[in-house]
Formats: structure tokens, C-alpha cells, sequence
């Protein structure tokens, strides 16, 4: 049984399918990625996966428990967690405040408890605080930890929704394209923070367009055109496929590909 | 200067009211960047239902947990009823929702209630106590007591619980909020419970000096939003001394100047802020991020 299991998951957006009938599955320790063209349908069906969008068709299993179409809030604590494209960070909030939010459900105990500033509130606080901290210094923000969020770069931010995500103590982390935005060497630092996380167990959902790293640390690839996934399997393999070229290069492509052959 | 003591003691009354109903806008707009402006109706509902309980023959200390408890349901109504359902609406639109629902309660009140005006007993007696030359009533000193209480408690439960840091979380980012595991459909719901709740209380303490009828919260919304704007939106202590102040200046102009004026006050108040200091007394000066 795998960790995440996706099956049959679709979603209609005013007549248009924009995820259509896709299924797959991610075992625990390896490196899933999801790649296509821009339109592909890849950041909605993460929506769905993570309970941001509630699925049309389909069902999403978490660990073997269906969870299809439960919020974010409840999938947290059954150890699903993710980052944006577009960034969902607490502007407002210090760089470590944000990654200590992480930390909230494992933080969490009575309201009383927490007025009367008993110890075990303070044990639990300076946890999450020292957490955080080694979480921000992993993705190397430790220096930035006093730092208001909103004025950090969209490099760093992306870095920093990664320890918060990471806060949470996922079982699989879904991450929509970590490395957009970043230089040469940030990319290669995430591609071995991810390979990292890998290691330690943790399942990765990825969606990245940088296909050089897709290709070197996937162990396994879905290929998503109009919404449908049109082939998957190891990176070597996909790459091969002349669906999945002739989706990234469109009508020509396949027309050249024909030449060619 | 017996008289500016005198002015003083009222301002600090009525200033303790607004206080208590800017403190209810605080938490609502901390959770949500909505203004409440059905705020003022639970100050209204407060004092209605405890007059109602109280005249069916309960005493006035049950029937006003009663009338607190069941205002903090219809703020729970509210929410679930009209907010919800519009959540992804634009800010402004919930907060023309809100005047709606301040309509509906305030139709709602006269049906269920009527369109009398309304009072009970003081708590502790109506013998005014004599300080340095002026009196003050001692149903003044529990609405005063009453919003300094409020105001304690919502600073440590915004500063030192982990659920209040949820409700600033999810004011900040609903969806980030939901990432880390905060429940953000509880914490609005909380979040309209306790504000309706608060705006109960003020209702209960101030019935005694300032009478109660079905159409006192609209006058009271627009007070306590200037003073919340004033003290700075969404800061505990922004309200509860932008309040204050606005009940002093209230009442330094009805002595000094004319009566006639004194609603105006809250008016200049808002337009005072908005043209010299946007974010308030101890608002935080934010850009807004594109």
C-alpha cells in the first residue's frame, strides 16, 4: 500500500475538465513528480490532493484512509503537507514566527494552560521555537529568523514555506514547484534538500518545470496533457515517450518527431 | 474643576461603552479584516434580553448570563448564516452583509420584543458616590470595571495563548492557517461568539444609565468604530483607549461647548484619522503588498 493513493480524481471548471480521470500513487521515501505543459492541470489536482479544491471524481486515500475532498486543516495532522507556486506565507509575521506556526498542532494544548503560562507551555513553546530554528537553518534562513516575512525575497520565501511545511512533521510533502524563481544554486540546493527528505522516508510530490532536476531525482514521473495523464513511469522512460514530446512540443512536434523517424 | 471631574466620570462611562464595542470589532477584524457592523445590535440584544428576562420574573444576574448567551448564538448565526456562506467575497461586501444583518436584528427586535424604552436596576444601588466634588454612579464604575476586565482578557488571550495567535494566523493568511492545522471555520466561529458576547455585556452593564430600546445599536456600531479607528483597528489596547477617549471627548464637548454637538465628535474623530494618522494610535503602519 502506498502512502498517497490518487484514483480516478477529476474536476470540471465551467464545462472545462481540467483534470480528467487521473490515478497514481506515491510510496513512502520516493520522489513523485508530476509534470506537463502550462495548463496541464498540475497545481489543480494538487488543489485537490491537498483539500484546497473539493474533487469532482475520485478519491484520494491518505495511509489507506479515504480523505477526498477534506480541508488542509484536517489533513495537517494525518501528515500531509505542501507549498504553493504562488506563496501562502504570514507576511505579517517574523520569518521564525511563520516556521514555529508550522508547529502549531504539535504546540497546541489547553487555553487555560496556556493563560496560566504553566511549564509545560513554555516546554512546548520553546520546542516549537528551537524546531523552527534548526528547520530555518536546514534551508539555510537562520540568519533571516527576525526578519518581517514580507520582505524577504521570492526565492527565500519559497525556502521558507518548505520549513514550514516541514514543521508540520509531514508523511508526504507536496511541493508546486519549489524551485521557480530561484538561481542555479538554489535550485541545486533544493534538489538536495528534497533528495534529503526522500531519505529520512518522507513521500515528495513534486511539480517543477526545471526538467533537469525532474529528471535526476524523480524516481517516478506522471505526465499530465489537457488534464489527462498520458503516460507515467521512471524518468528515463518518460523522457522517451513520444506522447509526452509531442504534448511539450505540440502538433509540430509530433510532425517532426515523424520526420525525424 | 468640579464640573471637568464630573465630565470626566461620564466621558469615562460612555467611553467604556464604545470601548467594549470597539473591542468586539477588534477580534471579528483580527480574524477576518471584516468590520461587524451589526456590532452595535449585540450591545442592543444585551440589554433587551436581560430587560425581557428580567421582567418574566428571573433574577437580573441570570437573566444576564441568558441575555450574553444567547446574543453570542446570534452572532454564531451570523456567521454561519451570512459571513460563511459568502467567504471569498471581497472584504467590503461582508462588511455590507454585516449591515444588512444589523437591519434584520434591529427588525427582528421589535417583532420579538417591542419598541418601548427599556431599563432595570442599577447592580449595586442608584446612590451616586461623591469623589473630590463630582459624583459618580456606581453602575458607571461596573461598565468601567466591566471594559478594563474585556480588555485584560483578550490581551492575554491574543498575546499569550496559542489559540489567539490562531485567530491573528488566520486573519493574516486563511490558507496558510489551514496548512499548519488551525481549524479557521472554528476560529471564526469563536471569533463571533466571543465578540457577540462582549457586545452582550456592554449591553448589560450600561442598560441601567443609558436605557435600552431596539434602536440603540446602530449609533453605538458608529461610535465604536470610531474609536476602534482611532486607537488603531484590530489592537486590543487601540480600542479600549481609543474608546475612552472618544467617551471623554464626547462629554468634554457636550459640558464645554453645546450638547447639540456631541454626536459629531465621533465623526470628526474619523475623519481626523483618516486624513493625518490612517493607521491609528498604535496601529501598525503597513503598506499593502501588490
Amino acid at each position: 500500500m502506498s502512502l498517497l493513493d490518487v484514483s480516478g480524481l477529476g474536476i470540471t471548471f465551467g464545462g472545462l475538465k481540467a483534470v480528467d480521470d487521473v490515478s497514481f500513487a506515491v510510496p513512502a521515501g520516493e520522489i513523485v513528480s508530476v509534470i506537463g505543459p502550462n495548463g496541464a492541470g498540475k497545481t489543480t489536482l494538487f488543489n485537490m490532493i491537498s483539500g484546497v479544491y473539493l474533487p469532482g471524481r475520485g478519491t484520494v486515500h491518505l495511509n489507506g484512509v479515504e480523505v477526498t475532498g477534506q480541508t488542509p486543516d484536517k489533513l495537517a495532522p494525518m501528515g500531509l503537507a505542501r507549498t504553493f507556486q504562488n506563496l501562502q506565507i504570514f507576511h505579517e509575521m517574523s520569518v521564525l514566527d511563520n516556521a514555529v506556526a508550522g508547529f502549531h498542532l504539535r504546540e497546541r494544548g489547553s487555553v487555560w494552560a496556556d493563560l496560566l503560562g504553566l511549564p509545560s507551555v513554555r516546554r512546548r513553546a520553546t520546542f516549537a521555537r528551537d524546531g523552527a530554528m534548526k528547520l530555518l537553518e536546514r534551508v539555510r534562513l537562520g540568519d533571516l529568523a527576525e526578519e518581517e516575512a514580507g520582505n524577504l525575497s521570492y526565492g527565500q520565501l519559497k525556502r521558507l514555506e518548505i520549513a514550514r511545511a516541514l514543521a508540520v512533521d509531514p508523511k508526504i510533502l507536496l511541493l508546486d514547484e519549489p524551485a521557480a524563481g530561484c538561481n542555479a544554486v538554489e535550485t541545486e540546493e533544493i534538489d538536495a534538500l528534497i533528495a534529503e527528505l526522500a531519505g529520512e522516508g518522507i513521500a515528495i510530490l513534486l511539480v517543477e518545470h526545471d526538467m533537469k532536476l525532474v529528471m535526476k531525482i524523480s524516481n517516478h514521473v506522471v505526465v499530465l496533457d489537457q488534464g489527462r495523464k498520458i503516460a507515467e513511469g521512471p524518468p528515463e522512460q518518460v523522457s522517451q515517450n513520444p506522447e509526452v514530446i509531442a504534448a511539450y512540443l505540440g502538433a509540430d512536434g509530433e510532425e517532426a518527431l515523424h520526420a525525424e523517424g | 474643576m468640579d464640573a471637568f471631574l464630573q465630565f470626566v466620570f461620564s466621558g469615562l462611562t460612555v467611553g467604556a461603552v464604545y470601548a467594549l464595542v470597539a473591542l468586539g470589532f477588534t477580534i471579528i477584524y483580527n480574524a477576518s479584516d471584516v468590520v461587524n457592523f451589526a456590532q452595535g445590535e449585540f450591545v442592543m440584544l444585551g440589554g433587551m434580553i436581560t430587560w425581557f428576562a428580567h421582567d418574566a420574573g428571573l433574577p437580573l444576574w441570570a437573566a444576564a448570563l441568558i441575555a450574553i448567551a444567547l446574543t453570542s448564538l446570534v452572532g454564531v448565526a451570523l456567521n454561519k448564516l451570512a459571513i460563511e456562506p459568502a467567504r471569498g467575497a471581497p472584504v467590503i461586501s461582508i462588511i455590507i452583509i454585516t449591515i444588512g444583518a444589523s437591519i434584520l436584528i434591529q427588525g427582528a427586535a421589535q417583532l420579538v420584543f417591542d419598541k418601548q424604552i427599556h431599563r432595570y436596576p442599577a447592580f449595586s444601588g442608584d446612590a451616586p458616590i461623591e469623589v473630590m466634588g463630582a459624583t459618580i454612579l456606581p453602575q458607571s464604575i461596573w461598565v468601567i470595571l466591566g471594559a478594563l476586565a474585556v480588555f485584560v482578557a483578550l490581551w492575554l488571550f491574543f498575546t499569550r495563548t496559542l489559540m489567539g495567535k490562531a485567530v491573528l494566523a488566520t486573519a493574516n493568511n486563511r490558507l496558510a492557517a489551514q496548512l499548519v492545522g488551525i481549524d479557521t471555520g472554528g476560529i471564526m466561529t469563536l471569533s463571533f461568539a466571543l465578540s457577540a458576547a462582549i457586545g452582550a455585556l456592554a449591553g448589560v452593564l450600561v442598560t441601567p444609565i443609558t436605557l435600552v430600546s431596539y434602536d440603540v445599536g446602530v449609533a453605538l456600531a458608529l461610535k465604536g468604530f470610531a474609536g476602534a479607528m482611532l486607537g488603531g483597528m484590530g489592537n486590543p489596547k487601540g480600542a479600549l483607549v481609543g474608546g475612552l477617549v472618544l467617551g471623554l471627548l464626547e462629554a468634554l464637548t457636550a459640558g464645554y461647548l453645546s450638547s447639540q454637538y456631541k454626536d459629531a465628535v465621533a465623526f470628526i474623530v474619523i475623519l481626523g484619522v483618516l486624513f493625518v494618522m490612517p493607521q491609528g494610535l498604535f496601529g501598525k503602519t503597513a503598506a499593502e503588498r501588490v
